[in-house]
């Protein structure tokens, strides 16, 4: 009877460094993914719905936003939240993919994260490249 | 993915909420698409087009559309994450009624940019 008897559970080690996981790129890339959508939730949409509401009031109003763009860290928010948008995009679209199935292997997997992060990467260099 | 065993009229458990997220990130994905295109189209963005645009019914519409899925998509990622990482029941649930309340105060206040006095 005894050998039938299971052993006690061990228990399970529990590593959660955040700093000292070493992330496999797709899970890098799944982290921003919820990184980008907390500041898109957190700071976007306020911002986004000020901007809109602020630049339709009139002519001055709008001239007046666009000096708010032009000042430093108005480009600051604004390159952030271009690369918050275009990596959430980018990583959504990934993620519909997979869930049709497409790009499931561990090696396209990989790929199109680092096609992700790479492009999402470029395009805002290219929102950083206007704003200058 | 989710097949077979679950009906999506039937219980749910967190399938409506996958297919929720999916069905706003592709409205979302063409509304951005719709304004990208629109942004070549024009190249560039002055105040004429900007006001134009906005003084067009299904502009607005669209972009109600839009942002009816933003908040959805908003509601459920949150959701998630808070689910992960805030363990505290009691804590979770103050802080989803946050969120719930902020999310349904900008869909007012995106009623209130599409159709109110500013617009």
């Amino acid at each position: 009877m005894a050998a039938l008897e299971r052993p006690a559970a061990r228990p399970r080690p529990v590593y959660l460094n955040l700093l000292a996981i070493r992330l496999p790129l797709p899970a890098f890339v799944s982290i921003l993914h919820r990184v980008s959508g907390a500041l898109l939730f957190l700071i976007g949409i306020p911002l986004l719905l000020w901007a809109v509401q602020g630049a339709l009031v009139s002519a001055d109003a709008w001239a007046q936003m666009r000096v708010m763009v032009a000042h430093p860290f108005g480009k600051l928010v604004l390159i952030v939240l271009a690369w918050a948008y275009l990596h959430h995009f980018l990583a959504g679209i990934r993620h519909l993919l997979m869930d049709l199935h497409i790009g499931v292997n561990l090696q396209a997997g990989r790929q199109s994260a680092a096609v992700v992060l790479v492009i999402s990467l470029l395009l805002t260099l290219g929102v950083v490249i206007r704003l200058w | 993915m989710v097949t077979g065993t679950h009906v999506p009229v039937g219980a749910h458990y967190g399938w409506r909420d996958w297919l929720s997220q999916r069905i706003t990130a592709v409205v979302m994905a063409v509304y951005t698409t719709l304004i990208f295109g629109m942004l070549l189209w024009y190249g560039g963005l002055d105040y004429a087009v900007w006001l134009a645009a906005f003084r067009y019914e299904p502009f607005r519409i669209a972009t109600f559309i839009f942002m009816i899925a933003l908040l959805w998509h908003a509601w459920v990622g949150v959701r998630n994450i808070a689910m992960d990482y805030i363990k505290p029941v009691a804590v979770r649930l103050a802080l989803q009624c946050v969120v719930i309340i902020t999310l349904v105060g900008y869909a007012g206040w995106t009623i209130n940019v599409l159709w109110g006095r500013g617009a």
